[in-house]
């Protein structure tokens, strides 16, 4: 009973198998990932897994204080070279094996030629935040 | 009679309507529709034999569901004929109920959430916001659990150690959303403690109840872990510690012993102690040596290592922690912890530093960031 976050990147993740960027991928081919990845969300439902699952667009920008009576700064848009998150999938299972296994399926899905992606996925435990455990 | 007072009556209106002849899925939809109308009803017009009114709601709407589905049409043979009224066995059908709720076949998880609903008599939205997933994901868990124990018979004893694993985990879970799920826990074990005489079950009782009364003080003004030896002990409850300790007593006294009565030893141990420097470290060392006899787990060997380390001084509950595995969690926490105590604030703030980045609890990590700032501060 813990949540994991499985995290996809546009960039900053290590090199794929399959690295064929998307928009090189047939219409039907598209289909298939789309359509993989609703199944597997569908799945994790049915399984009482499921959490949470985002998409994030890639723009975006840094954003901070800058003083008293003064607007935020912003700077931006990201540098081509930024690690930029794509979304995420969060998952509440059993064990940490559970976990990779489940990530090591998403990264199963089917790019171009309709073979699996291969993509690197991040895996992240969340933080507990019971304040009760009794190891004390 | 307030909501939990309500919940307690579940286990034996749902045994009541499985022993009537509904399968269990079936029956524990049905007890939940009529919890939820008696929270809607009862304040305006309160029954006069509250059981008897929730096994009558609950049979009704177990009919009137078996009927509108069609496909179970040939169910009605058995629900047609006029069950016997009288009294009924309430412990036998608790009994079986938490042995089915913690049958080994489902997942903790599963098992968990199955036991405080058809046990517990908990809404699905009420454990689902306790858990922090979204309602249909836990409605999901709860109807896989229900079809994996729906075909285990209902008569058959179960094993307690997998129940108290269960009540445990629950335990632990502490509380967040609108359920003390602490609370809850207690609630169950007690309940449990009631339908069966079982030196285990309750020596998990005493120590929760020994545990949770310590709660008020393990909570400073900012929200901080306030760790044990720093605690203002006239904040633990006394009544609570007075009641787990008697029942402590009277389990040892069958000479059955298990970790959960040793666990609850070691509380009692600290609850006993009127200020942090009179705690019994000797005696806590002896319960921790039962433990380590009784579970061979290397949590509690890291646990016996601090209690070394206070009743024979810090060296040697480091030496002690040395011969332990250092990817244990916590591992680190407490090495800084001795390494304080020995009087080397520079290698326990390090170690504090490191520990804080290792932890996997948002409490613990800024207690321990705390402590490391706090030395660093002072060198």
């Amino acid at each position: 009973m813990a949540k994991y976050l499985l995290l996809k990147h546009y960039r900053g993740a290590p090199a794929s198998v399959n690295d064929v960027p998307m928009d090189r991928w047939t219409p039907e081919e598209i289909s298939a990932h789309l359509g993989y990845m609703n199944d597997f969300a569908a799945r994790l439902k049915e399984t009482g897994e499921f959490v949470d699952s985002q998409a994030l667009t890639p723009q975006g920008a840094w954003v901070r204080y800058d003083g008293e009576g003064r607007p935020p700064v912003t700077d931006g848009p990201f540098a081509e070279t930024k690690d930029l998150i794509a979304g995420w999938m969060i998952i509440d299972v059993d064990t940490y094996e559970r976990a990779v296994e489940l990530a090591g399926e998403l990264s199963a899905a089917p790019g171009a030629g309709g073979k699996p992606i291969h993509e690197w996925l991040e895996v992240r435990p969340f933080m507990s935040a019971s304040q009760h455990t009794i190891a004390e | 009679m307030n909501e939990a007072q309500l919940r307690g009556l579940t286990p034996s209106v749902l045994g009541i309507l499985v022993r009537r002849g509904a399968d269990f899925a079936a029956a524990e939809d049905a007890v939940q529709d009529a919890l939820v109308e008696a929270i809607r009803v009862w304040p305006t017009d309160p029954p006069r034999d509250p059981k008897g009114w929730l096994v009558t709601a609950a049979w009704r709407k177990f009919l009137d569901a078996t009927r509108a589905d069609a496909a179970r049409r040939r169910r009605e043979d058995i629900v047609d004929e006029e069950p016997a009224p009288g009294p009924t066995p309430g412990a036998d059908d608790t009994l079986r109920l938490y042995f089915l709720c913690a049958h080994p076949s489902l997942t903790p998880s599963s098992a968990v959430a199955l036991t405080l609903r058809a046990v517990g008599g908990l809404t699905t939205r009420q454990i689902a916001r306790a858990y922090l997933v979204p309602e249909a994901t836990m409605a999901q868990r709860i109807s896989r659990a229900k079809r994996t124990v729906s075909g285990v018979r209902f008569d058959r004893p179960g094993d307690v150690a997998t129940v108290l694993r269960v009540l445990y985990l629950v335990f632990n879970e502490g509380y967040s959303g609108d359920v003390d799920l602490a609370a809850e826990a207690i609630r169950l074990t007690r309940q449990l403690a009631a339908a069966i005489d079982h030196p285990e079950v309750a020596g998990l009782l005493a120590l929760m109840l020994l545990h949770h009364a310590r709660r008020a003080a393990r909570t400073g003004p900012d929200g901080g872990l306030v760790p044990l030896a720093e605690q203002d002990r006239n904040r633990w409850d006394t009544r609570m510690i007075a009641e787990g300790v008697v029942i402590l007593q009277a389990a040892l006294a069958r000479d059955r012993l298990g970790e959960y009565q040793a666990q609850a030893a070691i509380a009692a141990l600290h609850a006993d102690a009127p200020t942090a420097e009179e705690t019994d470290w000797v005696q806590i060392v002896e319960w921790y040596d039962e433990l380590v006899r009784l579970t061979d787990n290397p949590v509690v060997r890291l646990n016996r290592a601090v209690a070394v380390g206070e009743a024979d001084g810090p060296r040697a509950g480091l030496a002690a922690l040395a011969t332990l595995d250092d990817s244990l969690p916590r591992h680190t926490a407490v090495a800084a912890y001795l390494h304080e105590r020995d009087g080397d604030p520079t290698t326990a703030a390090r170690l504090y530093a490191e520990a804080a980045h290792k932890a996997g609890n948002l409490a613990e990590r800024d207690h321990l960031t705390r402590r490391a700032a706090r030395l660093n501060a002072h060198r």
